[in-house]
């Protein structure tokens, strides 16, 4: 490999080291605000201590520099390549897999990792096929995006997929996505932002979904049929009363985000991932040279 | 809804009984840790721990820890989704005489009749609190079945490990019941205005 590959591939593993632990540690801003207004709004006394208790955690996890939650979670990582960075996403792929292993070592972070079957812990937080990573490209540009997105199981765990009819229709998805919810009840530590994927495949329906509960609390999809059904599904869930934790209450979801995609004619996917409270996110953008900005929405 | 401080593992049953569902719940003492593949082992394998869990409070968790020299400080230690392990309930009230889980997200239906029949309780934390929770576990005193890391047998001191809410109780009452109840009663409202 050149030099400049060589040197662009040890930053884009830096990154990818230093984002993984920050995004543990140090929870968005735009999460930190849906929470302080789900604990102004919640009127349960179960649901008022889960909220007062979730924001002496994140107090404490600024002061004494400690992970918001202990489950270090399934690295995921979004990548937005541009057209003409100088590293491959093979190299791409290599650099984010070293510095998950990296920051699993050296913090050190519980390493979650293991063979499916055999359930043998498989290395420092990578195996086969893991960190998953999911990827954009992007014509006439040289610089790559890397946002991390350390993914819960209690959360994971609560993924629903269903092939709706056509004639479901609308009704449908909204159904399933509230019965989805009700049904996970406290287990994916409520409130958090529920992932709606819409249309494509099953496959895709799915990966959707993860992306949707990427973005950041607050961002709208750009088709304004699709955020109208977000804001709406946001306001339904809300009123189902599982409430913090589960135990109860009026805050039940920070957020709904849909992503979508054209469908087959005859087709008409939902997919439902949950991301808890804890919805940890940190990107950074390194340059065709190499160099890293951190920011938190790269 | 009643606030408690108990110190465990107990020796009086009534401590359990005058718990209700909702209550807020402060713990002393000493607590244990345990996770699927724990709770596997000793009743799938049938190998019994070897420690005591007669009175004890059981923590559903899989803590990051490092080990300096021949024990293990904590890094952070936090608590993780009981329902996964609901089967094992009965038989460690039953067997092992276990008073207390404690887990986020709650028990099935399944796990309220065992719980009354043998005085247990099912103590709610707050899921992803796990900053907070581990400036309440003083030390790691015991580890036991290393080779299951992170999924060991855990024995910590603890000091106000809390709030805790008392999601099912030793009378046959469940906070999570009751909150499904409600919430498919809701949902055909929600349907009926879709």
């Amino acid at each position: 490999m050149p030099q400049l590959a060589v040197d662009l591939q040890s930053s884009v593993e830096d990154a990818a080291a230093h984002l993984y632990v920050w995004a543990l540690k140090d929870i968005p801003q735009d999460l930190r605000d849906a929470l302080a207004a789900a604990r102004d709004k919640e009127t349960s006394v179960t649901g008022k201590r889960v909220l007062d208790t979730i924001h002496r955690n994140v107090n404490i996890a600024d002061s004494e520099g400690n992970l918001v939650c202990q489950d270090t979670g399934i690295a995921v990582y979004h990548c937005k390549v541009g057209e003409h960075f100088p590293l491959h996403p093979a190299r791409i792929y290599e650099a984010l897999r070293a510095g998950t292993a990296r920051a699993t070592i050296e913090h050190p972070l519980r390493s979650n990792a293991v063979h499916t079957l055999t359930r043998e812990n498989t290395g420092p937080n990578i195996g086969y096929r893991l960190p998953i990573v999911h990827w954009e490209f992007i014509p006439d540009w040289d610089g790559l995006d890397v946002k991390c997105v350390p993914k819960g199981s209690g959360s994971e765990n609560m993924s629903f997929l269903k092939m709706c009819v056509p004639a479901d229709g609308v009704k449908g998805i909204k159904q399933f996505v509230l019965e989805s919810i009700v049904g996970a009840g406290g287990k994916p530590c409520p409130p958090g932002i529920v992932g709606v994927g819409i249309g494509g495949s099953a496959d895709y329906a799915m990966h959707l979904a993860k992306e949707a509960i990427m973005r950041p609390i607050g961002t709208r999809n750009h088709d304004p049929l699709v955020a109208q059904l977000e804001d709406e599904l946001f306001e339904l869930l809300n009123e189902t009363g599982i409430g913090p934790m589960g135990l109860g209450g009026d805050v039940t979801v920070l957020q709904c985000h849909i992503e979508h995609a054209d469908t087959h004619m005859t087709l008409n996917p939902v997919a439902v991932n949950y991301q808890c409270w804890a919805a940890r996110r940190a990107s950074a953008h390194v340059s065709a040279t190499g160099d890293i900005a951190y920011e938190r929405d790269a | 809804m009643t606030k408690h401080e108990l110190t465990f593992p107990i020796t009086d049953p009534a401590e359990i009984l005058k718990l209700r569902a909702g209550d807020e719940v402060t713990v002393q003492g000493h607590i244990i840790g345990i996770r699927d593949r724990t709770q596997m082992r000793i009743f799938d394998e049938g190998v019994a721990p070897p420690m005591d869990l007669s009175g004890a409070f059981l923590l559903h968790t899989a803590p990051n820890v490092r080990k300096v020299d021949d024990h293990y400080e904590k890094i952070c230690i936090g608590t993780t989704t009981s329902a996964r392990m609901v089967r094992f309930t009965e038989p460690l009230g039953r067997q092992y005489g276990v008073r207390a889980i404690c887990g986020k997200g709650g028990f099935p239906d399944e796990a309220v009749e065992p719980m009354r029949q043998l005085g247990m309780v099912y103590f709610a934390i707050v899921g992803g609190a796990a900053a907070l929770e581990t400036t309440q576990i003083e030390e790691i005193e015991e580890v036991a079945w290393e080779e299951l890391m992170p999924e060991c047998l855990w024995k910590f001191r603890v000091k106000d490990f809390g709030p805790l809410t008392v999601g099912i109780d030793a009378h046959g009452n469940s906070l999570y019941r009751d909150v499904q109840t409600r919430a498919k009663q809701k949902l055909e409202e929600l349907y009926a205005r879709l």
